[in-house]
């Protein structure tokens, strides 16, 4: 066994890692300048906001990592949390993008048909409360429903409700951040602590805004509709994407020779968390889905009408099996999650199994039903989808280059994580 | 012929006890077992300790209950009495799930636990086993059969060499029973 190791390595940003995120983003771009191209803004809109959706939820998963860690004071993550603190570098750059995804999907018209199938100046994004005149009674696309909701529902609000999440989000992990790397070079309990302070703010912050988050971004594209499952929903995807995500950079880095004092007992605890969460996703989707199939209202039924549409409702139960019967089978033996090729490939079908829950989260309230169940996911979902994992991929690793070190080298709590046996 | 069947060597810090596991392998004598108030980390690789299969049990007793509660469920509501409940269909899966996951929960949990009972003697009113009183206390102990692992003085030479505050020569494998 390897008892000491170089804490001073920093991470190279070069390479294959740097061309293929830039080929990765140009694909996305090249899909997006298409989709427009040819007429498909509507469909190119929602994808980019699942996609920035997505993006922002994975990166802000980092820093609620980083925070349950140091509120529950857990000492075994000490040696990985460089991963999640470059996730929350790249949060910012997220936000930016997701606010402007939403801003000009509100701002950006189109002639469509409106709720009542007629003609008129529609939104890209939100068509249903955001378009003009919703609220004015005698207008075209006057809607009772949205009008008793717009006192919350309203633009400017939701606007500045998007923007204060993310920016207390950023802001936070920012800070998360810069006390890790000033403990780096001042040492001492002084940074741990602010740290510990800190996160508990952020959890309070983000356990109360992050269902919000959800009703505000995804469930108001059909605003009708409500469900208070949908928050806890949505973070139970965030936490298991988010994890799959710092799983799977974690294991590729190892296998790149960084991360060397990483030991398959930190992957065992990963992979266990993925699982359980799994379970914590499943349970929750069970719970939105029972009541409603049981209780049968039309206003509660109608989101799962249009998802037992023909074109969507093999996507819809591809989704159910994927997120709970992968992990459930590939991750609930011990020996599997200590083995980086299982777990790597529950990672990989976790991220585009939850990719596929967003998918069916926006699509057939943003977009509805294409033509066939075959043409519902097809190049401008695939292309964008590359050109976000670009982006991803090269915002956090060109975080992760700006380290001095690839470990906390003064957490308090190394010594333990280092030695970290179960 | 000596009438000691159990040698125990009784270590105050894990350390040397570690430390005479290492010394006793090394001279091949074989450990019956190793008796320790706490658990060590690392100490089932070094004795050679197979990975437990409570987990299998566990997974087969969960696949069990799911399977009986499913079956019944199926049996009362739509086999045998099916029942009208809110025009739903007799067989109707959704809402035989929270009970599956139920009775799997519980067999898995009733069922792991009586299968701990089962494999290490610790029902309910039953004296436990225990080679030296001390292993639940303050004393880290190796137990070496004594049958066999000759001569008994070299054992005791070696333990004591590692740091062993006490050896002890039983006649009796238990002393619990006293």
């Amino acid at each position: 066994m390897k008892t000491s190791h170089s804490f001073d390595e920093r991470f190279q940003f070069q390479g294959n890692a740097k061309t293929w995120s830039l080929v990765l983003m140009a694909i996305g771009v090249i899909g997006i300048a298409i989709g427009f191209l040819t007429g498909g803004g509507e469909r190119t809109f929602a994808n980019l906001l699942l996609m920035s959706y997505y993006f922002a939820c994975v990166c802000t998963c980092g820093v609620f990592f980083l925070a349950v860690q140091y509120v529950a004071q857990a000492g075994w993550s000490a040696a990985i949390l460089r991963i999640p603190q470059a996730f929350a570098k790249a949060l910012p750059i997220a936000a930016v993008i997701l606010f402007a995804v939403i801003f000009l999907g509100i701002f950006m018209t189109h002639t469509g048909l409106n709720e009542y199938g007629k003609q008129s100046t529609i939104p890209y994004l939100y068509k249903l409360w955001a378009v003009k005149g919703v609220t004015t009674p005698g207008n075209p696309n006057y809607d009772a429903v949205i009008t008793a909701k717009s006192g919350y529902l309203n633009v400017p609000f939701f606007l500045i409700r998007i923007a204060l999440y993310l920016l207390c989000y950023s802001a936070l992990g920012a800070l998360l951040v810069k006390y890790s790397n000033n403990e780096d070079a001042l040492g001492g309990m002084f940074n741990y602590n602010k740290s510990f302070k800190v996160s508990v703010i952020f959890l309070v912050i983000f356990g109360f805004t992050v269902p919000l988050f959800a009703f505000d971004t995804i469930m108001s594209l059909e605003a009708h509709w409500f469900s208070t499952m949908f928050g806890w929903y949505n973070f139970a995807a965030l936490w298991v994407g988010g994890l799959s995500v710092i799983t799977l950079t974690i294991i590729i880095l190892r296998q790149n020779g960084y991360l060397e004092w990483v030991t398959e007992d930190h992957l065992h605890n990963l992979g266990q968390l993925m699982f359980g969460f799994s379970v914590f996703w499943t349970y929750l989707w069970f719970a939105q889905f029972l009541l409603t199939w049981y209780a049968n209202i039309p206003e509660e039924s109608a989101y799962f009408y249009r998802r037992w549409q023909p074109e969507f409702i093999g996507w819809f139960w591809l989704n159910i099996v994927v997120n709970f019967l992968t992990p459930l089978l590939l991750l609930m033996k011990r020996d599997s999650k200590r083995l980086v090729p299982v777990l790597k490939a529950a990672c990989i079908i976790l991220i585009c199994g939850h990719w596929l829950d967003y998918w069916q989260m926006i699509m057939p309230g943003a977009v509805g039903p294409q033509s066939h169940w075959y043409t519902e996911i097809s190049w401008p979902e695939i292309t964008i989808f590359f050109g976000f994992a670009g982006l991803f991929i090269f915002t956090m690793l060109n975080a992760l280059s700006k380290f001095n070190s690839l470990i906390p080298k003064k957490h308090p709590l190394l010594d333990e994580s280092l030695h970290h046996h179960i | 012929m000596s009438s000691t069947k159990y040698i125990l060597g009784l270590f105050a810090d894990p350390d040397e006890m570690m430390h005479g596991i290492d010394l006793l392998q090394k001279n091949s004598v074989p450990i019956y077992d190793v008796f320790t108030p706490m658990p060590i980390h690392g100490i089932e690789k070094k004795l050679g300790i197979k990975d437990s299969r409570l987990g299998f049990a566990a997974f087969m007793f969960g696949c069990l209950g799911g399977t009986t509660i499913f079956s019944m469920a199926y049996y009362m509501l739509v086999h045998d009495w099916p029942m009208n409940i809110g025009g739903k269909p007799a067989f109707a899966i959704p809402d035989f799930v929270p009970i599956t996951f139920e009775w799997t929960v519980l067999f898995t949990a009733f069922g792991m636990t009586l299968t701990f009972f089962f494999a290490t003697h610790l029902f309910p009113g039953r004296t436990p086993r225990v080679m030296d009183l001390r292993a639940t206390d303050d004393r880290f102990v190796i137990a070496i059969d004594a049958k066999g692992n000759t001569p008994h003085e070299d054992i005791t030479k070696i333990l004591k060499e590692a740091g062993a505050v006490e050896v002890k020569h039983n006649d009796r494998k238990y002393v619990s029973y006293e």
